[in-house]
């Protein structure tokens, strides 16, 4: 093993009531690729923070030796200084800038005291070109996608002279295509010297980049895994990470639906004014009644915009074709009309348009049926706490009471949160988006589980997934969307990873 | 030791809710020392009540506008003006009283109704919005009462609401010089306040809910009562309620309940927190927008009639700065400029803290500059407690 790069010792911090970090250690060797892993809340976050100087040094116990020299950062500004860069889930870029002045943001070429804008283009140009981005640097952010983002933020890292890039689920939001190039990256940035720590939730990947891989466990460090000594296996992660073995992820079912359609779209486009084209084109699509069909397809290919069209088209788009719900045509105005023909959507952006975060986990679950627990309008709070006591043991939402504020919970409660949100308004046909986004493979079981008991109960789900293992573990049949149209519907014996792909980059 | 624990346990808790009431009080102390007794007077007491009653309904309206994330800077010259057109319809119009303020509450809902449509249909942000309406209720004020000046009100109805008080039974030879009838709602709201709460604590425990421990829970009822029958001594021993008084207070009450007990409320408060979510969730965040804005429009209009009313007439600077008042008394009270946070019976406090300091300021005899100032070091004040506070509860 190379000299270490980074060492924290004994690293233990303490929240009023927790200890998030039991005495960690972590070891991070010179020009490797060191994947951290582990459950939402078992410590990777806050670990990260200590490293990065959000808490500074004196609020933790433990020592950070970095590049030989013990570290007392007590800021951002502290870390960045000593050449690790961290880039978020959420990206810090602003949108109205363009991609130069973001690059640069908070380290602004001078002259002087003014901006020298040629040499920020030039060295920009140069930034963009270390990280295989082909954009113009004048382009504004707001107009790039996600992939190209996490580039430039990238980019703006390694214009700092970084030596430790760590990346926070830099994948999470990506497709397929964009992921490899990231990946690719990742290995290019190691071969030219700067050591990379990404966290990541897909297994896959870590199996394909890590050299070593450090496994936390409720704020401990549970193992090290070196991969060319074969150590890095998805059985050997999953075990380390949920602390018991899970033979298979996605539980069998014994019912495969049955033929009674409960939604089926004939003809359905939809034109959005407020960008000037059509977003989807012809969709033919139905579901039965107890059954799982899975709607695959890259990022941005419509699948989020197809959903949004049948839940009472929020975004006001300008609909064509015929809607029908339980056998009835319907035309819904608003989602609360598809709330009452039985519909629901689980939205794949929980932090942004599913919860609401300021609010507690009862004030969320009953949020989209209180009718259900009022008399002539007056909310009966005590069966409103009985509710949301039921999903909370129903769906194991891991929280001390159901008055917990929901931004205090893991990502992973957050969603069964959401989940229990739309199973109290009692739907027929429940539609998940990217139900796993973000969350660690213990609490993926339990919502795949839940799934399973859902459709055995007679609902009906539709899953639109990035994740192709996914896709092919829970549907019965998978539509494939690209470019607004479906391009191909594949009953679960036929699909494949491949056949999945090469219909959705159709 | 263990009661002290869950007292401290429970303040803790608490501190953010009660904090205004504390700071209330103390406010109110300091004046008591300061004019001898005088701020505290019975007299005085009434006089705040009905000098605080407009600031304090339209800080209610605000409270739900500025929960929903939006601002309403129109608020003070539409009361102005709304006041103007009650008193043009029963002087010019010779419409009888309550005919003339139903037209003036309904023209309220109306004015506010436009602001929505801007708001919500337009997408036009509510500062811009709202600040054309500020300039445009300040015309309309000056062109109603620009012929006329100040227009005299000579309805002794309608002059009553801001001045007079409710009548007494008749004198039955206990008491003298003491208003019964307000005794005896003072009474009955202590009364009827212990019965909901034993109830709600009952209901709570049948459900094996956590509830206060009995001794808290008894100091709290203790406590209450005695605030709510100071209080009412303290007015019984003038002229008793005033018409302004109740009609605050039956504001207070129907926002109350609203707020804290509907799906409509509830409603309000998820449109605040989180827009995109509660559109997602079936609930029309436009609809909701109109209702809020209706609703602090004809507020604004009740606003405009107290203020009529207490003056006797309608003025051409009626309404000047009333809404940066209300939105004080609004921040004060704890409403979160982020939205989504804030509770009616906040703002009617926060309302009372301001016309406090002018009252208490007044009667010491402290200049109108200085108490602009010590206004300003009370609202900066308010909030970087609110903050600190939030902070610490995460």
């Amino acid at each position: 093993m190379n000299t270490p790069i980074l060492e924290m010792k004994n690293i233990t911090k303490e929240f009023p009531g927790v200890k998030a970090l039991n005495n960690v250690s972590f070891q991070v060797a010179q020009g490797e690729i060191h994947c951290l892993v582990g459950e939402n809340g078992a410590g990777k976050s806050t670990l990260m923070k200590v490293l990065s100087g959000v808490y500074s040094y004196g609020e933790y116990n433990g020592d950070i030796l970095f590049d030989g020299k013990v570290q007392k950062f007590s800021g951002i500004s502290d870390s960045e200084k000593a050449g690790i860069a961290i880039i978020y889930q959420e990206l810090a870029l602003i949108p109205e800038m363009t991609v130069y002045e973001n690059i640069f943001l908070g380290n602004e070429v001078r002259n002087g005291f003014m901006v020298d804008w040629n040499e920020t283009i030039k060295k920009a140009t140069e930034m963009l070109k270390r990280v295989n981005l082909d954009v113009n640097p004048a382009a504004k952010v707001k107009d790039l996608g996600v992939g190209k983002k996490q580039l430039i933020e990238i980019a703006k890292a390694l214009s700092k002279n970084v030596k430790l890039l760590i990346l926070d689920e830099p994948t999470a939001a990506l497709n397929e295509v964009d992921s490899e190039n990231l990946l690719n990256l990742i290995r290019d940035l190691k071969n030219n010297g700067v050591t990379c720590v990404l966290i990541s939730h897909k297994l896959t990947e870590v199996i394909d980049v890590a050299d070593t891989v450090t496994v936390l466990r409720d704020g401990q460090t549970i193992c090290t895994l070196n991969a060319q000594k074969g150590e890095v296996t998805r059985n050997a992660l999953i075990k380390y990470m949920v602390g018991r073995e899970i033979d298979n992820i996605y539980p069998k079912r014994d019912s495969k639906g049955t033929q009674e359609i409960v939604l089926e779209v004939k003809n359905w486009s939809a034109y959005d004014p407020s960008i000037g084209r059509n977003i989807l084109k012809d969709i033919n699509f139905n579901v039965k009644k107890g059954e799982i069909v899975g709607l695959a397809g890259l990022m941005g290919s419509g699948r989020t915009e197809f959903a949004l069209s049948i839940f009472g088209n929020p975004d006001n788009y300008q609909l064509k074709g015929e809607l029908f719900v339980g056998g009835k045509k319907q035309q819904f105005k608003h989602p609360h009309d598809a709330i009452e023909a039985g519909v629901a959507y689980v939205t794949e952006d929980r932090k942004g348009d599913g919860l609401i975060l300021i609010q507690d986990v009862k004030e969320n679950i009953t949020l989209a049926n209180l009718y259900e627990i009022a008399t002539r309008s007056v909310v009966d709070k005590n069966a409103e706490v009985k509710v949301a006591n039921e999903y909370k043991v129903n769906l194991n939402i891991k929280t001390p009471t159901v008055e917990q504020k929901v931004s205090h919970l893991s990502g992973g409660n957050q969603q069964k949160v959401c989940l229990g949100k739309w199973l109290f308004v009692k739907p027929n046909v429940l539609i998940l988006d990217e139900p796993t986004r973000g969350i660690d493979v213990g609490a993926k079981f339990e919502i795949y589980t839940i799934m399973t008991k859902l459709v055995q109960e007679g609902m009906s789900i539709i899953m639109i997934s990035s994740e192709l293992p996914e896709v092919l573990g829970m549907s019965d049949r998978v539509y494939i969307v690209s470019s607004g149209r479906i391009s191909g519907e594949l009953p679960i014996e036929e699909a494949s990873q491949e056949k999945i792909m090469h219909l959705a980059t159709n | 030791m263990t009661f002290l624990k869950s007292a401290q346990k429970v303040l803790q808790q608490n501190i953010r809710e009660y904090g205004m009431y504390i700071a209330l009080f103390v406010i109110m102390t300091i004046f008591t020392i300061t004019t001898k007794g005088t701020f505290i007077s019975s007299r005085n007491i009434v006089n705040l009540v009905n000098q605080t009653g407009y600031i304090a309904v339209l800080a209610v309206g605000m409270t739900l506008v500025i929960v929903i994330r939006h601002i309403d800077l129109s608020v003070g010259f539409l009361g102005g003006f709304l006041g103007a057109i009650a008193a043009i319809a029963m002087v010019q119009w010779h419409l009888p009283v309550f005919l003339a303020i139903l037209l003036t509450l309904a023209l309220g809902i109306l004015a506010g109704t436009i602001t929505a449509f801007l708001v919500a249909q337009m997408k036009i942000p509510a500062f811009v919005a709202t600040l054309a309406g500020w300039l445009i209720y300040r015309g309309a004020i000056l062109v109603v009462t620009e012929s006329t000046g100040t227009i005299i009100i000579p309805d002794k109805i309608f002059n009553a609401i801001g001045n007079g008080f409710i009548p007494d039974i008749p004198d039955i030879g206990i008491l003298p010089g003491v208003h019964k009838l307000t005794l005896i709602i003072g009474v009955i709201a202590i009364v009827l306040l212990i019965i909901s709460e034993i109830n709600d604590r009952k209901k709570k425990l049948s459900y094996n809910f956590e509830v206060l421990p009995m001794e808290m829970f008894v100091i709290k009822l203790i406590f209450i009562s005695a605030l709510i029958g100071g209080f009412t001594w303290l007015l019984a021993g003038y002229q008793g309620l005033s018409w302004t008084a109740v009609v605050v207070l039956v504001v207070a009450i129907i926002y109350h309940f609203i707020t804290t007990q509907t799906v409509l409320g509830r409603h309000i408060y998820a449109v605040g927190g989180n827009p995109e979510a509660a559109e997602l969730s079936g609930i029309n965040v436009k609809k909701i927008t109109y209702i809020v804005f209706g609703s602090m429009g004809m507020l604004a209009a009740l606003s405009g009639i107290l203020f009529a009313s207490r003056l006797q007439s309608a003025t051409t600077t009626a309404g000047s700065l009333w809404e940066l008042d209300a939105i004080a008394a609004a921040f004060i009270g704890g409403v979160s400029p982020a939205g989504g946070i804030g509770k009616v019976a906040g703002s009617i406090i926060g309302a009372f803290v301001m016309l406090s300091l002018t009252s208490g300021m007044n009667l010491m005899g402290i200049g109108i500059s200085y108490q602009y100032m010590a206004r300003g070091a009370v609202l900066a004040a308010a909030v970087i407690f609110d903050v600190a506070t939030r902070n610490r509860a995460q």
